[in-house]
């Protein structure tokens, strides 16, 4: 194999597991170091300037980055990455002065944000301190969107959630609130340099089957459900309640469901309870509060009985794999009928465009979806930019912020008069944390602590009052420990070949195996399997030095390194070196916020 | 400074017949210099018990004083030891091996602590063809003390500081198999793939296996003009051949035309095999074995491999008729066989 390229910002960015997996390459070990040196403001800051709502994501997140940290290759559980970025925003000081300076003198652009979620929000902090005037439009009453209408507050509290988005708004965002957007042409006659559209996926998918309209009263599609009882037209709901569908936004209904009236509610789902779109840990929430998850259930009819909503009617399937695909078979069982006053359809949720004329020049697919570039999300349309889950459909909040980093970028170049294609370097720094011979500027012992849980409000408590927040998130001693789960995987062992003796120390002393002096190969399969440990796992590298003086080269699987930094304490002349490694994505302008 | 290793290893370490991995047969944290040749030993010595499926409560390591010494501490915790005084280790796994011969004993020892205070035990222990492996990490210098000559550092060999060392270093090999050894090998820290089959050839041969592994002292003796650098070993380095150590119970599954390959093999069913051997070197003849060692030290080479072996000597425990039973497991009935079986010793003396 060739000596590796370390030289190249993506080899040890993608060491960083949780940063990688990450869609705005959040700085995870760096700001979990800053937890545990009890720098909550700081680490709030590394947090806001890569996804711009640390206290709503410490709380909502897909975490991404857990299931892809190293430390869940190790042993069973990653580090609570999400659960301590809360512990940062709640314990932040103040950080008004640590806000970008927007600067008096503007630079003349005008740029149209369509919609007030997470990807608008984000596009208007890039530019803002740029010198950008921007103009904010949304037909809810306050900015946050979807964060807003359709989580819960058991889950987000409105007072986190206004913070994070106060903190953009007063960025000087001129915000048009109670607007709804009816036509981009008129948008667009405003003589805006660029329009942005971050409109979300705002409708639900219905469930059309027998029954649906006999009883329209009871049968609610889910976010449009979650957006009511936020904005408190709904306070109530049926004894009993059926939510059909099995990701996040049907645990919130259920979950919702419960807190309004709701004493039997059950989710109901198509496919096996492992195969759920829903996080694990939103279903055992969920589950905590009594709801039962009923797989392998696919709805028939609504049984509708004098006029009144009886229940649903469900045929009972089981998955059968063929070719890979999985397909639902009835077992033959009887139908089963459960009974319900209410019924939430949650089974996903579509983007919809009726504002946006058609004939403007901006391209739409065979599906109703526009036209759009997946790297730097341009419309067809030149000077119309799309992100979020109306850029490229329905995903999460904080690939909703990668987006909107991305497009801002492209505003920003687009207004310029630059090429689109001319993407931003990231920022990269690398440095040595060796402080004296055996000595690091980081903590390099491996604690060997189980993950810790984040512990709970009382649930008759959060049961009784749907505002009342059920996460308590970790204090501050907890906070710690479970901060030192982390490995530092952004401190990098480095290898300088001309400075290695070929003692084999390192070999010898690494705990996981990863370090091999051996013959090269020509082929990288061949090679994986001649290691001390066979390095199977495909997504991990190997780094390869070059040649060293009996002819061998050294070859370092990254896949389970605790990065502890013995081999470069058992190193006599520092071949190897452990270097802290800062990866920024580019953002609008190279604006730095930290 | 880390004080203990972490307690994760690699989910995919394999497991031996015993069902442990290595892990199981790793120590704590050494304490010796980054980068000291030691460490590969102990590595070494890991791999090979681990290997050969040696249950870690079956072997005993001994040791005397010195860098060396304290490697014990360095692999096998799950073993015996007893670390002795300077130069006195054969002493001590005499006594031990004299009252259980059914463990191991896994002797490890410096250049100063064998051929220095310790020379007087090193011969008798030779001698007396103590069941044992004789472990010497040899790097040529005092490393506790910082540095000074060893007995066995090379007559013109320069020392870090500069001085060159006037005096005739004692060659271990040589002055074993003068003095009766049955195994003698020579190695090198940094080739763990000739080191780890030598080690296990040494577990498997009845009788005394003195092992001299030159070591580099990274600190003190790692200099140019050092005849006990990584460097000049590894350009000195005359292997006298690859080793295959097939262990009881494997077979040898590979063909090798006769000339190739000499195999031996040991008392209790392992086999060795010496591939490539030279035409003039045989090392279960000791004449050419001399030969071979005089011809390398007039070229300025280092032999290493297993340089000579004889299965026929009688280890001591057999020369002295001594009981198989271990003391330990002797009943008053064994030792205190009541006033008839006096009275017949008695009469054997009449």
């Amino acid at each position: 194999m060739d000596v590796t390229n370390v030289n190249n910002p993506e080899y040890y960015h993608k060491v960083v597991d949780c940063q990688y997996a990450c869609p705005a390459h959040t700085p995870v070990p760096e700001y979990i170091r800053l937890i545990a040196a009890g720098k909550y403001t700081e680490a709030y800051m590394v947090n806001w300037e890569s996804n711009v709502f640390p206290g709503v994501l410490g709380r909502t997140c897909d975490r991404p980055c857990e299931p892809a940290c190293r430390r869940g290759r190790v042993e069973e559980e990653p580090v609570a990455i999400c659960r301590l970025k809360r512990v940062a925003a709640d314990h932040k000081g103040s950080i008004k002065h640590l806000m970008p300076a927007i600067p008096d003198q503007k630079n003349g652009k005008r740029v149209a944000l369509i919609g007030g979620g997470p990807a608008s929000l984000t596009v208007a902090r890039d530019l803002a301190p740029l010198g950008y005037d921007v103009d904010l439009y949304d037909d809810q009453q306050k900015g946050g969107g979807m964060m807003r209408s359709q989580i819960p507050s058991f889950r987000l509290p409105a007072e986190v959630l206004d913070e994070e988005v106060n903190q953009i708004t007063d960025l000087g965002i001129k915000t048009h609130f109670n607007t709804r957007v009816e036509s981009l042409r008129e948008v667009m006659a405003k003589g805006y340099d660029a329009v942005f559209v971050g409109t979300g996926a705002p409708k639900g998918k219905d469930l059309e089957m027998p029954g649906r309209h006999d009883a329209s009263g009871h049968i609610h599609i889910g976010i449009q459900w979650l957006a009511s009882v936020a904005f408190e037209h709904i306070h109530t709901i049926g004894k009993k309640v059926i939510v059909l569908g099995g990701g996040n936004t049907a645990m919130d209904c259920c979950r919702t469901a419960r807190r309004l009236g709701g004493e039997e509610v059950k989710v109901v789902v198509r496919s096996p309870f492992a195969e759920m779109k829903a996080s694990p840990w939103e279903k055992e929430d969920a589950m905590h509060e009594d709801i039962p998850i009923i797989d392998n259930h696919v709805p028939k009819q609504f049984v509708i009985e004098d006029g009144k909503m009886k229940g649903v009617l469900f045929e009972k399937v089981s998955p059968v794999y063929e070719d890979g695909k999985r397909k639902l078979k009835p077992t033959g069982e009887p139908d089963v009928l459960i009974e319900a006053d209410d019924v939430l359809i949650a089974i996903g949720q579509e983007n919809t465009f009726p504002w946006i004329e058609r004939d403007l020049g901006l391209e739409f697919d065979q599906w109703g979806m526009p036209v759009i570039n997946p790297v730097n999300f341009a419309s067809t349309l030149p000077g119309v930019f799309f992100g979020g889950d109306a850029a490229l459909g329905p995903k999460n909040i904080i690939t909703a912020v990668a987006q909107g980093h991305e497009a801002a970028i492209s505003i920003d170049l687009y207004c310029q008069g630059k090429d689109l294609s001319q993407r931003l370097e990231p920022r990269t720094k690398i440095q040595s944390t060796k402080m004296g011979i055996h000595e690091w500027s980081y903590d390099n012992g491996v604690a060997a602590d189980l993950r810790y849980a984040v512990p709970q409000a009382d649930k008759e408590e959060t049961l009784r009052d749907r505002k009342k927040e059920v996460e308590l998130g970790f204090d501050l001693k907890t906070a710690f420990r479970e901060a030192q789960r982390c490995f530092n995987c952004d401190v990098q062992t480095v290898f300088t070949d001309n400075k290695c003796i070929e003692c084999d120390a390192c070999m010898d002393i690494c705990p996981t195996s990863c370090i091999t002096f051996t013959n090269n190969e020509e082929e990288e399969s061949v090679l994986r399997q001649k290691l001390l440990v066979p390095a199977l796992n495909m997504e991990q590298d190997l780094l390869v030095s070059g040649p060293l003086k009996t002819g061998r080269v050294m070859v370092k699987d990254e896949d389970v390194c605790l990065h502890c930094g013995l081999c470069a304490e058992r190193c006599p002349t520092a071949a190897w070196d452990m270097q802290k490694y800062l990866y920024n994505t580019a953002k609008a302008g190279h604006h730095c916020y930290v | 400074m880390s004080y203990s290793k972490p307690v994760f290893h690699h989910p995919n370490l394999t497991k031996n017949a015993l069902g442990y991995t290595k892990k199981d047969y790793e120590g704590s944290l050494s304490t010796l210099c980054a980068g000291c040749g030691h460490d590969s030993i102990s590595a070494a010595i890991v791999e090979a018990c681990f290997e050969l499926n040696i249950e870690p409560h079956r072997v005993a390591k001994l040791s005397g004083i010195g860098c060396s010494s304290k490697t014990p501490a360095y692999f096998l915790n799950n073993s015996h030891g007893f670390n002795s005084v300077h130069g006195r280790m054969p002493s001590i796994a005499t006594g031990a091996n004299l009252a259980n011969r059914d463990l191991i004993y896994l002797g490890v020892s410096g250049d100063g602590d064998t051929a220095a205070i310790g020379m007087g035990q090193f011969c008798h222990v030779i001698r007396r063809n103590l069941n044992m492996i004789y472990v010497v990490m040899n790097n040529g210098c005092y490393g506790l003390t910082k540095g000074q000559d060893s007995a066995t550092a090379d007559k013109g060999s320069i020392a870090k500081a500069g001085n060159m060392n006037p005096f005739e270093g004692i060659d271990l090999c040589s002055l074993a198999i003068e003095l009766g050894a049955t195994f003698v090998a020579q190695s090198f820290s940094g080739d763990k793939s000739q080191l780890i089959p030598i080690l296990q050839a040494a577990m498997s041969h009845k009788g005394f296996a003195l092992v001299n592994v030159i070591s580099p002292c990274v600190t003190f003796n790692n200099n140019n003009g050092s005849t006990k650098s990584y460097d000049y070993v590894r350009e000195h380095n005359e292997s006298m051949g690859r080793i295959d150590f097939v262990p009881i119970g494997e077979e040898i599954t590979t063909q090798y035309a006769d000339d190739e390959v000499k195999e031996v093999k040991f008392h209790d069913g392992s086999e060795l095999l010496f591939h490539k051997l030279r035409k003039d070197f045989d090392p279960e003849n000791k004449i050419e074995v001399i030969n071979a060692i005089q011809n390398a030290r007039s070229k300025n080479e280092i032999l290493t491999g297993i340089l000579y072996l004889d299965r026929h000597g009688v280890e001591l425990n057999d020369l002295l008729n001594t009981t198989a039973v271990p003391l330990n497991q002797l009943t008053e009935k064994e030792l205190c066989p009541g006033s008839s079986m006096l009275d017949e010793i008695n009469q054997g003396y009449r």
